[in-house]
């Protein structure tokens, strides 16, 4: 196995001091889509969002323990916290295009790193759409308003203005809840693309979707992470009695 | 079902009645005032500083110029603190230091004008005179009084508009490693822009429609200003210094600069409708 993109050690992270997720160890390579899975409140859309850090958005969050990038901890002082958010690109359960053009969607994380060049930003814009599979459809109305796609072509262009950015870890929050199967089939087959790039975590509610389009899978249940393997044998045979009552619908 | 057609019809009449009765205003006013402009000439009425109902000279020019200078001036003052105030108030204070604030801004709104004008006359006029000279009374004074009483207007407006904007969109702007405040000026204001001109423009029809602070603290001189210093008098201020002595030509003069000041305002209000109306039409950035 190479070496971790990030390790997670140890972390603990809590909202108005309750704990969200509990103590945490985890780790997330390169070249791998890693599921996590867990019923509601099971801690998985925290653990996320406190990859990229936008917990601290919440007045009431706090944490302990470390979460390592590069063997960084990401949530030292020194801390570029903007840089961390290009490099951690995140992508929402509900597609939330800004209220702007489909060009001005992508450009915005290069604007605000400060590319202006316009053939930089023209390229970085038609290689994210190209992986994003939405390049054909959107090529001759880049000017057009984001919000007049479809919900999984905007699923799509978030994703790409993610890519924009050329992260090293691409984090999804239940990408495909509100998509027809059509559309999630062309996110599961970009995200194959993706991982040759990219290391991919993606929270899912629907464990076939965990099943088809990962690597690896995680089961969190009540912010504790229960176990981690590759997803075959995850999915075959669970170590733990709690992620097989989970698999095969017993509760959540 | 008789009883609430009773009901229906007696509340149609109250309606009609309070609407009937602004009309009436209306056409008395207008009816009142456009004979003396015509008399006059548009022209001469609109554009010449010459007031002197002694003489038949009717020109409201250097009040045209005074109202728009204070209205001008309220308004960038008003706009620089209350947009200040309802980004702090939405996006950095604290929740309960802004629910503290909000109702305290409101408030500001209920101070009667003469207060306004009063503390003016006291304070700010004097602070004018002895550190900046002139006579203290002058546009300056009276845009810091109009922008203060303007300020509850635009805030609460603008908060209202930055508030609409969904939360999701200032999420994936930080998520696309964006700081809070490039979110606030690149997305909140952006998609709140429609409600915060409205409010601007309605910020404005008040502070072109206010009367007495200005009349206290603008100096009501009867000249074009030519600096932040001179004193002005405003349309409304006119009106109410000469209706108790005017009559004849002079008299409808008066309501003829009524009828100015109802244009103006209708037409503010008319935009402020139609700029808030066109919420998320075009949206493109250059």
């Amino acid at each position: 196995m190479p070496a971790p993109r990030i390790q997670v050690q140890g972390f603990t992270a809590c909202f108005d001091g309750k704990p969200a997720v509990k103590n945490l160890d985890l780790e997330i390579f390169p070249h791998e889509r890693l599921a996590i899975i867990g019923p509601a409140s099971s801690g998985k859309t925290t653990f996320l969002r406190s990859l990229n850090r936008l917990n601290d958005l919440d007045p009431g969050f706090t944490h302990s323990g470390e979460i390592l990038r590069d063997g960084k901890n990401i949530y030292d002082a020194d801390v570029d916290v903007a840089e961390l958010r290009r490099k951690i690109g995140m992508v929402y359960a509900v597609p939330v295009p800004l209220p702007w053009s489909i060009y001005d969607n992508l450009v915005y994380g290069l604007r605000l790193a400060g590319v202006r060049d316009r053939a930089t930003l023209n390229e970085r814009v038609e290689t994210a759409l190209r992986y994003a599979v939405l390049w054909d459809e959107v090529k001759d109305r880049l000017h057009e308003p984001a919000n007049v796609l479809s919900g999984g072509q905007q699923q799509r262009l978030c994703i790409a203005r993610v890519l924009v950015l050329e992260p090293d870890v691409l984090i999804l929050d239940e990408p495909c809840s509100g998509l027809d199967p059509i559309s999630t089939g062309k996110i599961e087959d970009a995200l194959v693309t993706l991982k040759e790039r990219h290391s991919i975590v993606l929270v899912t509610n629907n464990t076939k979707q965990a099943a088809r389009a990962s690597d690896r899978t995680a089961f969190f249940l009540l912010g504790d992470l229960i176990e981690v393997g590759p997803t075959a044998q995850l999915f075959t045979k669970p170590t733990h009695k709690r992620t097989n009552d989970y698999l095969v619908g017993q509760f959540g | 079902m008789k009883r609430d057609r009773l009901i229906g019809a007696i509340l149609l009449v109250v309606a009609l009645s309070a609407i009937s009765g602004l009309a009436l205003i209306t056409v008395f006013i207008f009816r009142e005032g456009v004979p003396i402009i015509l008399r006059v000439g548009a022209g001469q009425f609109f554009l010449s500083t010459d007031w002197e109902p002694s003489l038949g000279h009717f020109g409201i020019l250097s009040m045209i110029g005074g109202s728009l200078a204070v209205t001008v001036g309220a308004a960038v003052i008003g706009v620089v603190f209350s947009l200040g105030l309802a980004i702090v108030l939405t996006q950095f204070a604290p929740p309960a230091l802004a629910a503290a604030l909000k109702p305290a801004i409101e408030l500001l709104a209920g101070i009667p004008s003469v207060v306004y004008g009063f503390v003016g006359v006291v304070t700010l006029v004097p602070l004018i005179r002895h550190s900046l000279g002139g006579p203290g009374l002058s546009v300056l004074a009276a845009s810091i009084v109009l922008g203060i009483m303007i300020l509850p207007t635009i805030t609460s407006i603008a908060i209202d508009a930055l508030q609409a904007v969904p939360r999701s969109y200032v999420e994936g702007s930080i998520a696309l490693g964006a700081t809070r405040w490039q979110t606030v000026t690149m997305v909140l204001l952006r998609a709140a822009r429609s409600g915060i001109v409205a409010a601007v423009i309605l910020g404005m029809g008040r502070a072109i429609g206010e009367t007495m602070a200005v009349i206290m603290v603008a100096g009501n001189a009867l000249a074009l200003p030519h600096s932040l210093l001179d004193p002005v008098r405003t349309l409304t201020s006119n009106i109410a210094l000469e209706m108790g002595y005017a009559s004849g030509d002079h008299r409808q003069a008066l309501f003829a600069t009524g009828v100015t000041l109802f244009v103006i305002i209708t037409l503010l209000n008319t935009a402020a409708l139609a700029v808030s109306r066109r919420r998320a039409g075009r949206r493109r950035v250059g």
